[in-house]
């Protein structure tokens, strides 16, 4: 009931609270001057409060540096933890300016929710986690398997589909939180446990036991995973996105929180016009021209955010693979700054 | 004042009160059609979807117990929404069933003169009650998990039944055509006994000599179904419940889910209807029980026939509100993963959907209706119990 009562709250203030002017989020954001971020909260690498209860992960990253971007001070961010059940619902109603909860981009939520999603941040893909002591090498065997799955998730809808391609039958449990469905499958109620790939290597980490557990090799979906924000607000848009961007042309010309001082001094063109030095393209998108290198300084490029929260820096040790530039074999690749 | 002027002063206030009413029910009607247009506006102009379309669309995900039938590639959202349904009125109407049948005899036994029992009893009611229902979910659920056996150490049941943290698995009937001539003997059965049983009533009442009917019920109920039974050759057989390599394949499914919101919800519900009906019983005077005795009844007779009928009468309403609450906190499955009515259709449809609007709305409308019908059936209950004024 308790559930019900919140989502029943959130659905009253988009049936009959009057709008508020939707096309002014950074003016709101700066007049606050916070921005409200919706994040994971329970996800490890991704959006998870740490020990002294500072939000750290990939996602909060990327809240970090818009943050940075606007205000030049990273700590100008609140945290909303979202349930996979109220996140849009967050969005929609104007609780929060921004969701950045590894939530997958598909033309269902694009073009139903009044939603944009600005920019895949993350290319990840669905895959299974099963007891090493079952001895299944891979997804195909999984036929009768009991799997837990969390509800409101693309994964969800993923995993009917491929059983029923498949041929294969199953017992799914379906719990509404992560926590939940981990739990059940910690227990012994699941044989596997299904979500984005990058979700398993963060859940794993909760296990009573993480080495008794193995990640099989089949992703069975695309999970482009990107930041969300309220359609009919261009000018926000193009700011969530050109966040986005900045941090891949960083890596992709080689600037990091280290050396960015000194690439201010570069002579390459392309440098110039990231880190301000030329062009107006801060103010374009309603920021100062040193709107990037302060992102870089504040929270480095993508790859290093990717190797701090979720790489090799990280107990994740996700490798990079589709999330490499485009130049090393991956998919991300930095739109122009011009 | 005389008759002819009060005549037309009264109906003028009934016009008077009419009219207001009226105007009452046409300000509501404004205001929820204005709240209605408001709503389809602004879900508009966010670029929201809006309208009731997506109840034909498919559903596309699994629900684990479904008393209907239901694929996830088949199904439509609405197909899903009754299945989410009937999970709720499952296991409402029997923890409904099962609290008061523990209720009762809780709240009986806190009045018993044996010292133990009487303690027992109340200290039933003192650690539940002050116990949050979530929490005793979540306590049972993982009591239940916990302390079973996996599927390769399954414990299995004398008759083909298996019971591990995948749930209890029994063999399920399968009825043959001819099934159905034993039916209609166990219906016909069940009303002969009743008629005999209003039979013997009249005559008890006329002779004052209960006569002995256990016998016949016997025969009509137990008796002939079984001779029709082998008479139509044994139409019926079961397909048992075989260990598999993952899971039990064949056979019915009890959910650990089902079971630990079950137990949960009776227990806790039971120890408030015990207190209900301990204070009914003592709201009945002394003197009915002395008045009983007197007569010679015995303190079994007595509580049957003189006090809970009187007591009835003082434990129906809070009774009902125990009734809403249960319905209305086996929305808590949630938390455990049985595919109520919350979970399946205020979780994944509405994600899926996000449709949040009109999924909520609808959502409501059932929990209101439920509890709109079950007071009503509580309340004409309440009345064939009530005082029959003479
Ligand atoms: N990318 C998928 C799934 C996202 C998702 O919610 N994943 C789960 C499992 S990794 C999660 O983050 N759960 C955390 C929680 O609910 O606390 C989607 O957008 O639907």
């Amino acid at each position: 009931m308790q559930r019900l009562a919140t989502a029943f709250a959130i659905a009253m203030v988009l049936a009959f609270g009057a709008q508020a002017a939707s096309a002014q989020t950074l003016k709101a954001v700066q007049d606050r001057g916070q921005l409200v971020c919706g994040g994971n909260g329970t996800l490890a690498g991704f959006g998870m409060p740490d020990p002294q209860g500072n939000w750290v992960g990939f996602d909060v990253d990327f809240c970090r540096a818009i943050a940075a971007a606007i205000f030049n001070d990273t700590k100008k961010v609140k945290f909303v933890p979202l349930t996979t059940a109220n996140r849009f619902t967050a969005l929609q109603s104007g609780e929060i300016d921004l969701l950045a909860r590894n939530t997958t981009w598909t033309m269902s939520r694009d073009t139903t929710l009044g939603l944009d999603f600005a920019g895949v941040t993350y290319y990840d893909g669905q895959g299974f986690m099963v007891r090493k002591s079952l001895n299944v090498k891979s997804a195909l065997e999984l036929s009768d398997a009991a799997v837990c799955v969390q509800q409101g998730t693309t994964t969800e809808l993923n995993l009917a589909d491929y059983f029923r391609a498949n041929r294969m039958s199953l017992k799914t449990v379906t719990f509404a939180t992560a926590n939940e469905a981990v739990r059940a499958y910690d227990t012994g109620r699941c044989d596997a446990y299904t979500t984005d790939a990058s979700g398993l290597y963060g859940e794993r980490l909760r296990l009573a036991d993480p080495s008794a557990h193995i990640v099989l090799p089949e992703i069975i979906s695309k999970e482009p995973l990107a930041p969300v924000v309220r359609q009919g607000d261009d000018t926000w848009e193009d700011l969530v996105r050109w966040t986005h961007e900045a941090m891949l042309n960083a890596e992709e010309l080689g600037i990091t929180q280290q050396n960015v001082d000194d690439m201010l001094k570069s002579n390459s063109p392309d440098v110039r016009r990231l880190l301000g030095a030329e062009g107006q393209f801060g103010q374009s998108i309603g920021l100062t021209n040193d709107w990037a290198y302060r992102i870089i300084k504040a929270v480095g490029n993508y790859g290093e955010s990717f190797e701090r929260n979720v790489g090799q820096g990280s107990p994740l040790k996700i490798a990079r693979g589709l999330n490499a530039l485009w130049t090393k074999g991956g998919l991300q690749y930095g739109l122009p700054v011009r | 004042m005389s008759k002819m002027l009060q005549l037309p002063l009264r109906s003028r206030q009934q016009w008077a009160s009419i009219a207001l009413q009226a105007a009452l029910v046409v300000v509501i009607g404004g205001l929820a059609y204005g709240a209605f247009i408001n709503a389809a506006d602004n879900l508009a102009k966010a670029h929201i979807a809006s309208g009731f379309r997506f109840w034909d669309n498919t559903a596309g995900f699994d629900i684990s117990q479904t008393l209907i039938g239901y694929s996830p590639s088949t199904s439509t959202f609405g197909r899903a929404f009754w299945v989410g349904l009937l999970n709720t009125l499952l296991v409402a109407s029997l923890g409904i069933v099962l609290a008061t049948a523990l209720g009762f005899t809780i709240g009986i036994a806190r009045l018993s003169r044996n010292w133990l029992v009487a303690r027992l009893a109340g200290g039933y009611v003192e650690l539940i009650r002050n116990v949050p229902l979530l929490l005793q979910i979540l306590f049972w659920y993982n009591a239940v998990l916990k302390s079973l056996p996996d599927l390769h150490s399954s414990i299995s049941i004398s008759g083909g039944a298996f019971l591990n943290n995948r749930g209890l698995f029994l063999p399920r009937p399968e009825f043959a055509d001819k099934f159905d001539y034993v039916a209609a003997a166990l219906v016909f059965g069940i009303v002969a006994t009743l008629a005999v049983r209003i039979w013997a009533r009249r005559r008890q009442e006329r002779t004052g000599q209960p006569p002995r009917t256990l016998s016949f019920a016997f025969g009509l109920i137990v008796v002939l179904p079984l001779l029709v039974f082998f008479a139509a050759g044994a139409p019926l057989s079961f397909s048992f419940p075989e260990v598999g390599r993952f899971n039990i394949r064949g056979g019915t499914e009890i959910l650990p889910e089902f079971a630990a919101l079950l137990v949960a919800l009776t227990i806790y519900t039971a120890a408030f209807i015990a207190e209900v009906v301990r204070a009914g019983i003592l709201a009945v005077s002394q003197g009915q029980t002395e008045a009983a005795q007197a007569l010679g009844l015995r303190s079994g007779s007595t509580l049957r026939l003189v006090v809970v009928p009187q007591a009835m009468r003082v434990i129906v309403p809070p009774l009902t509100s125990q009734y809403l609450n249960l319905i209305k906190n086996s929305s808590l499955a949630v938390a455990i993963g049985y595919p109520d009515l919350v979970q399946v259709f205020a979780g994944s449809v509405l994600n899926i959907t996000g449709q949040a609007v009109e999924v909520i709305a609808i959502t409501m409308a059932v929990y209101l209706f439920l509890s709109l019908v079950t007071s009503l059936l509580m309340n004409l209950y309440g009345r064939t119990v009530g005082i029959v004024e003479r």
